[in-house]
């Protein structure tokens, strides 16, 4: 089946070739962090997790969006994500594997990193988010790469794709939970430490997922000739309306109760967010875009006009996805960091260096991604056609 | 061929069956001339033992010049860069220029409203407010770091103190995320060029590792004492907390004392006397 993956039109490779170009240049960026350690980031000693862990933790969340499509069809049996079932798994795919790479570039030692398997430490959230992670990229690539070939062959699926399918289900849950959970389980850090917070991640999540999906449905009914089909489209867009209004009231929740209680090590880091803190307010602008984009995404999904507007629809998309990467992938790490646990604001910026190297990253993601759907694609052109 | 290659074979494992033999005669010969040939694991008489380290801290005690000497002995000891010495233009080219707030300290100074956040108060006394608090890693009973870490290189001994594994760690730095008292740095650069002169009793870290306060363990287990509590003029006693007839434990039962943000639960065995 790989062999469509190199077979295309000028276009194709031009794109193919742009991402190439990008993933050269992240990897010479890292090569010189690799030879010089992160001191290229602008990390700290009191942000100690930068732009890197920030991408992870948001990557996390769209691949675990995908289930909202296997959901609906496999326990459901909506008809209508039968299409892009498998675009919803193929992008679980491409950002988990951004996720692992994202990983790798944070550590100080990557050539350590078996380590973790060496000496595997069940106290540790990371040793559970290793297993979740993995778990679920091999779930995903399996599942996705049976079912498609079954539909060229067009016979029925191995009856063994099925149990997996189940198994991915509660995995999408999981690794969202447990990668809150890296986070909401530290005694001195007020901002994670709420139990909301796995909630609220998922909630962004299958906000964040599904938008980016119905993006992708766009570019993919502009560049091929397979059609994932408009009230597909309409149930994700619900989906999305539904989530990000779960992550807008749980956001507001965290605020009434920082707020009201007024406890200060919690309050604190709010306040850093939305107010700024001792003339320190970096992060102010960024999380009223954020809260905006959400709310306005929110309402023009809530209205069924703009919602079934064809050219609406996928601002409303871009809109959602940006202003939940803002609030998870900025703020989380920005809210949680600043102050630091002995009250100093330090404020976080990431270097340019970071941000070529977080760029590479996603190019292979999205290297990966184009390389899946135009298998995906062309399997599906074929079938009908 | 297939001979060839059955010969060869038998060949190596006669010469291997000859080499077997001799090993147990060549033992015998060595321990007879040089003594045993294996290495010999014996304990330090003088090591100092506890049940479970502690520090005090006497803050009355303390003078910004004490305060300094602490610090410096410790670090110049330990082999903690100092980031804001010129490095050896000869000995290392190409060093990047410092990048702020990418320091390393395992012991340093702070002031009461940043070392007890959870104990500000707008009608401290006045002293208060420029005392020098020592703050360090608090060696807790239940380290946060050491839950967090997925390799098992920062770890708790069985005498409480909380120690780390250089050559293990990956540098995730989920302990730093981890630690309430902000006790963790990180090796963001190789800290070598800005070592002014190596203590050969310590070993020197790597880029991309986690490093902190270890009690000293290296000089417990000769029988000395921390460097801080020698440099501190009587301001730091260390000693075992365990032990109701120890110094540390008649210092707490005289004194009302503090620890750094109590109601987390990670138990700090950094006591102040304040």
């Amino acid at each position: 089946m790989l062999e469509i993956a190199i077979q295309g039109s000028k276009k194709y490779w031009l794109w193919i070739g742009l991402l190439l170009a990008v993933m050269g240049v992240g990897a010479i960026a890292y090569v010189d962090q690799f030879l010089n350690g992160l001191v290229i980031t602008g990390m700290s000693r009191d942000v100690s997790w930068g732009f890197y862990i920030a991408n992870f933790t948001f990557l996390v969340g769209v691949a675990a969006g995908g289930v909202m499509v296997v959901i609906p069809f496999y326990l459901h049996d909506y008809e209508r994500f039968h299409r892009i079932t498998i675009l919803g798994e193929f992008l679980a795919v491409a950002c988990l594997i951004m996720c692992l790479l994202f990983i790798v570039v944070d550590l100080g030692q990557p050539i350590r990193m078996l380590n973790v398997l060496l000496y595997p430490t069940p106290h540790s959230m990371l040793f559970y988010d290793m297993i979740v992670l993995n778990g679920y990229l091999f779930l995903n690539i399996v599942v996705g790469w049976k079912v498609l070939e079954a539909e060229r062959n067009q016979i029925e699926p191995v009856w063994w794709t099925k149990p997996l399918v189940y198994i991915s289900i509660p995995f999408a849950i999981g690794i969202h939970t447990v990668t809150a959970y890296l986070y909401c389980g530290l005694p001195g850090r007020g901002f994670w430490l709420t139990a909301i917070l796995a909630p609220r991640f998922l909630a962004s999540a299958f906000a964040a997922g599904p938008a980016f999906l119905i993006i992708l449905c766009y570019i993919i009914k502009k560049f091929t000739k397979f059609d994932p089909g408009w009230e597909a489209m309409q149930t994700l867009a619900k989906i999305v309306c539904y989530a990000i209004i779960a992550n807008l009231f749980f956001f507001a929740c965290e605020v009434f109760v920082v707020y009201y209680s007024g406890i200060p090590g919690h309050l604190s880091h709010t306040k850093y967010l939305l107010f700024g803190l001792h003339g320190h307010n970096m992060m102010v602008p960024w999380m009223w875009s954020a809260l905006i984009l959400m709310g306005v995404g929110a309402i023009f999904l809530l209205i069924p006009k703009l919602r079934n507007n064809h050219v609406l629809l996928p601002v409303t998309c871009a809109m959602i996805f940006f202003g939940a990467w803002i609030d998870k992938a900025l703020g989380m790490i920005a809210g949680g960091f600043v102050p630091s646990p002995l009250h100093h604001v330090n404020e976080y910026a990431p270097t340019l260096q970071e941000g070529i190297i977080a760029l590479g990253v996603y190019g292979a993601g999205f290297f990966v991604l184009t390389i899946l759907y135009k298998l995906a694609t062309t399997v599906k052109e074929e079938v009908r056609g | 061929m297939m001979i060839k290659s059955r010969r060869s074979f038998l060949k190596v494992a006669g010469i291997a069956a000859i080499g077997m033999g001799a090993a147990p005669v060549m033992n015998l010969a060595a321990s007879e001339s040089h003594g045993s040939a294996l290495p010999k694991m014996e304990k330090n008489e003088e090591a100092l033992h506890a049940k479970r380290w502690g520090m005090l801290i006497d803050t009355s005690k303390l003078t910004d010049e004490v305060v300094e000497a602490i610090k410096d002995a410790c670090h110049k000891s330990h082999n903690v860069p100092d980031f804001t010495i010129e490095p050896d233009a000869e000995k290392y080219s190409g060093v990047r220029p410092v990048r702020e707030g990418q320091e390393i300290k395992w012991i340093w100074d702070e002031h009461f409203h940043n070392a007890f956040p959870d104990k500000e108060d707008e009608f401290l006394a006045e002293k208060f407010h420029d005392l020098p608090f020592l703050v360090t890693c608090n060696h807790c009973k239940n380290p946060p770091c050491v839950q967090a870490c997925p390799t098992q290189a920062t770890f708790k001994r069985e005498d409480g103190i909380v120690i780390m594994d250089y050559h293990r760690c990956i540098g995730c730095r989920f302990c730093m995320a981890a630690c309430p008292y902000g006790s963790r740095n990180f090796n963001f650069r190789d800290p070598r060029p800005f070592i002014e002169e190596t203590d050969p009793d310590f070993p020197t870290r790597t880029k991309g590792v986690v490093e902190k306060c270890n009690l000293c363990a290296e000089r417990l287990a000769k029988g000395e004492q921390p460097h801080c509590v020698e440099a501190s003029e009587g301001a730091i006693v260390v000693g075992d907390l365990e032990d109701p007839e120890s110094e540390i434990r008649h210092l707490l039962a005289e004194h009302y004392t503090i620890r750094r943000k109590q109601s987390l639960g990670t138990e700090p065995s950094v006591y102040y006397i304040v």
